[in-house]
């Protein structure tokens, strides 16, 4: 049996890869927002010969679109394409009824492929220069360079700190035949583009979680034939398994501090919720109740978790003080709540609920019962929250495929992530990078 | 809880190492850098995972095996042919209509002592994922004490559940859902 279940992993081949993968994904945005600050942003000038594989501007228009915060102005609306502060009209963008301008250039940088990139942004209504910066990178970071200035653009426009530079992990599922389905955990930038393949497997993956320097995925693996908890670097593509418990290994996520994991194991009998010590591997139990317990989350103090549990019959929300123990429900809406997450300052929560048989992603006050509901597609789980707290992805199903889903966390601003290949599922926002 | 050096993941990074070489970046163990020793794997005790059986211990679970076999086909008559039951969305309690088909299991695992079983637990594809796997184990369990009840030795007796992640039939429609809350009992 043993040996059996290990030539079935060295046959059919666990993967850990780095390989651009073939489809990325593309955004359609659902709903927009009537009163996003309308931009115009420039195409950058090129000075160079050999065309650029990316278009710096575009990019910075759809991080800023997706936002739904601001609308950028179409370019075919433009009267004129500076790139220089002398080429610039105000009254031009005036007539457009623009409230910001942003404009930039590429140029060369020595021999080796280098660029220097400028980016200015101004004040159509004050004609004032607010934000400007000369970064560099090569031809393949033209994609980060754009994020960044996303990033830089969105905090000066709305205050809140750009998440156009995270990335996303997700697992997508692929059935190959009746009974074979390939298992990939994937990440991506933000914008799902440049999407990567972390593992490949032929046995379940799930629960990617980002560690809190976001060095690390946690994930469950069924590789051995049973769950496991695996560590695993995003960048060098070094795995580790952490856990290969009697039954349950399952729902990892990091202590803020990176120090810790919650986990649900079932080594005692019954799903309960473990911490992991990843130093001295002290593993401490958390709960202990005939119901099921799991799918911890930690508040972003890190005193406390969220959980699902069935203690009170169907699935709810339970927030736990770590250092007494001391366990209050929180949802009371519905039959079905379950698999929570923190906004980043703690003050509310994101699940999945039930409603009329339909699963939605709803979001709570800590400081209220009452919740409201934010996606109407139905089947919609995994909630996870952007850094900056703006944007929430989402699993969705449409036909018989699943896909990505964004809302804004006051539910007006969707758009969808679709993805070319298998079921999309499980994302996990990623922390700010830098 | 006793932390263990985890002899399988030698066999483990040879196999990625092996598998580097066909398909592109493949990864080596994480080490920890301070002393070069593996990282520990966490198990409820001291003995080894399923990855790790030597020569010695191969050849005791083929003789098992055989006379498991044999065993089985001198009872073939009585395997019972139905080896899937269905549960109510989000219960694990054994419905009315499953017991008899529960009962022809025991009587036949009670005729063929050597034999023992795993229980897989399943759920719809509705709900979370992890829920979905507790929920999945409590359906196993639940079969397991029944077949317990039934004098059934809980050493015979393996759980094992994939949540959602292994539907037994494909769709987004009741007749669908309720296919795939089940628990198959596998020999």
């Amino acid at each position: 049996m043993s040996v059996k279940k290990w030539m079935t992993v060295f046959v059919c081949g666990l993967l850990v890869v780095a390989q651009q993968a073939v489809a990325d994904l593309t955004i359609e945005i659902t709903q927009g927002n009537d009163k996003a600050t309308p931009v115009a942003i420039v195409p950058f000038a090129w000075k160079g010969n050999s065309a650029l594989s990316e278009d710096i501007a575009q990019i910075v228009s759809d991080d800023l679109e997706r936002s739904g915060l601001i609308k950028p102005l179409p370019r075919t609306e433009m009267l004129s394409l500076p790139s220089e502060p002398k080429e610039i009209f105000f009254r031009d963008w005036s007539l457009l009824k623009q409230e910001y301008l942003l404009i930039g250039q590429i140029t060369p940088k020595g021999d080796a492929g280098k660029l220097s990139i400028r980016y200015e942004l101004y004040d159509v209504v004050r004609q004032k220069r607010v934000l400007g910066e000369v970064i560099s990178g090569s031809q393949n970071e033209l994609r980060s360079r754009a994020h960044y200035i996303s990033d830089k653009v969105f905090e000066e426009l709305t205050g809140l700190r750009g998440a156009f530079s995270t990335k996303i992990a997700y697992i997508t599922a692929k059935r190959e035949s009746n009974t074979r389905t390939k298992y990939e955990l994937k990440v991506a930038d933000a914008d799902g583009r440049r999407e990567q393949i972390i593992l490949q497997s032929y046995e379940p993956l799930l629960s990617p979680s980002w560690s809190p320097d976001a060095q690390y995925l946690a994930y469950v693996s069924f590789e051995t034939g049973r769950p496991g908890i695996y560590l695993q670097n995003v960048f060098s593509g070094k795995r580790r398994q952490l856990t290969a418990f009697k039954g349950l290994n399952g729902a990892p996520t990091w202590s803020p501090d990176g120090s810790k994991l919650a986990v649900t194991l079932s080594k005692d009998g019954n799903p309960e919720l473990y911490e992991i010590d990843l130093k001295t591997y002290k593993v401490r139990r958390l709960t202990r109740h005939y119901g099921i317990d799991t799918e911890a989350e930690w508040s972003p103090d890190g005193k406390k978790l969220i959980f699902t549990s069935s203690r009170s019959g169907g699935p709810q929300i339970y927030q736990m003080d770590l250092a007494s123990g001391e366990t209050t429900r929180l949802t009371f809406e519905g039959g079905y709540n379950a698999r929570a997450r923190y906004s980043p300052d703690g003050t509310e929560i994101y699940f999945v609920h039930q409603k009329d048989g339909i699963f939605h992603i709803a979001a709570q006050e800590l400081s209220e019962n009452r919740l409201r509901v934010l996606t109407q597609t139905p089947l919609d789980e995994s909630p996870s929250v952007s850094p900056n707290g703006s944007m929430l992805i989402y699993a969705t199903q449409e036909g018989q495929r699943g896909y990505l889903g964004a809302v804004s966390i006051d539910g007006n601003i969707r758009y969808r992530l679709p993805s070319q290949l298998g079921d999309v599922r499980e994302p996990a926002w990623s922390p700010f990078l830098n | 809880m006793e932390l263990k050096k985890y002899s399988k993941t030698l066999f483990f990074g040879a196999t990625l190492a092996v598998l580097a070489g066909c398909g592109g970046n493949a990864a080596t163990m994480d080490q920890d850098s301070s002393n070069g020793d593996v990282q520990p794997v966490l198990t409820n005790d001291g003995a080894s995972s399923s990855g790790a059986a030597g020569d010695s211990a191969v050849s005791s679970e083929q003789l098992a095996a055989e006379r498991a076999a044999q065993e089985a086909r001198d009872a073939a008559a009585a395997m019972p042919e139905v080896n899937t039951i269905y549960f109510d969305f989000d219960q694990s309690d054994i419905r009315s209509d499953s017991r008899e088909i529960l009962d022809m299991h025991a009587e036949y695992l009670m005729a063929n002592p050597s034999v023992s079983i795993v229980l897989e637990g399943h759920a719809d594809e509705r709900g979370t994922r992890e829920y979905n796997q507790a929920l999945g184990e409590r359906r196993g369990n639940s079969v397991k004490s029944y077949l317990q009840l039934k004098g059934i030795s809980a050493s015979r007796i393996e759980v094992m559940s994939y949540g959602e992640e292994r539907p037994a039939v494909m769709g987004h429609s009741k007749a669908v859902w309720a296919k795939n809350r089940r628990v198959e009992v596998k020999y």
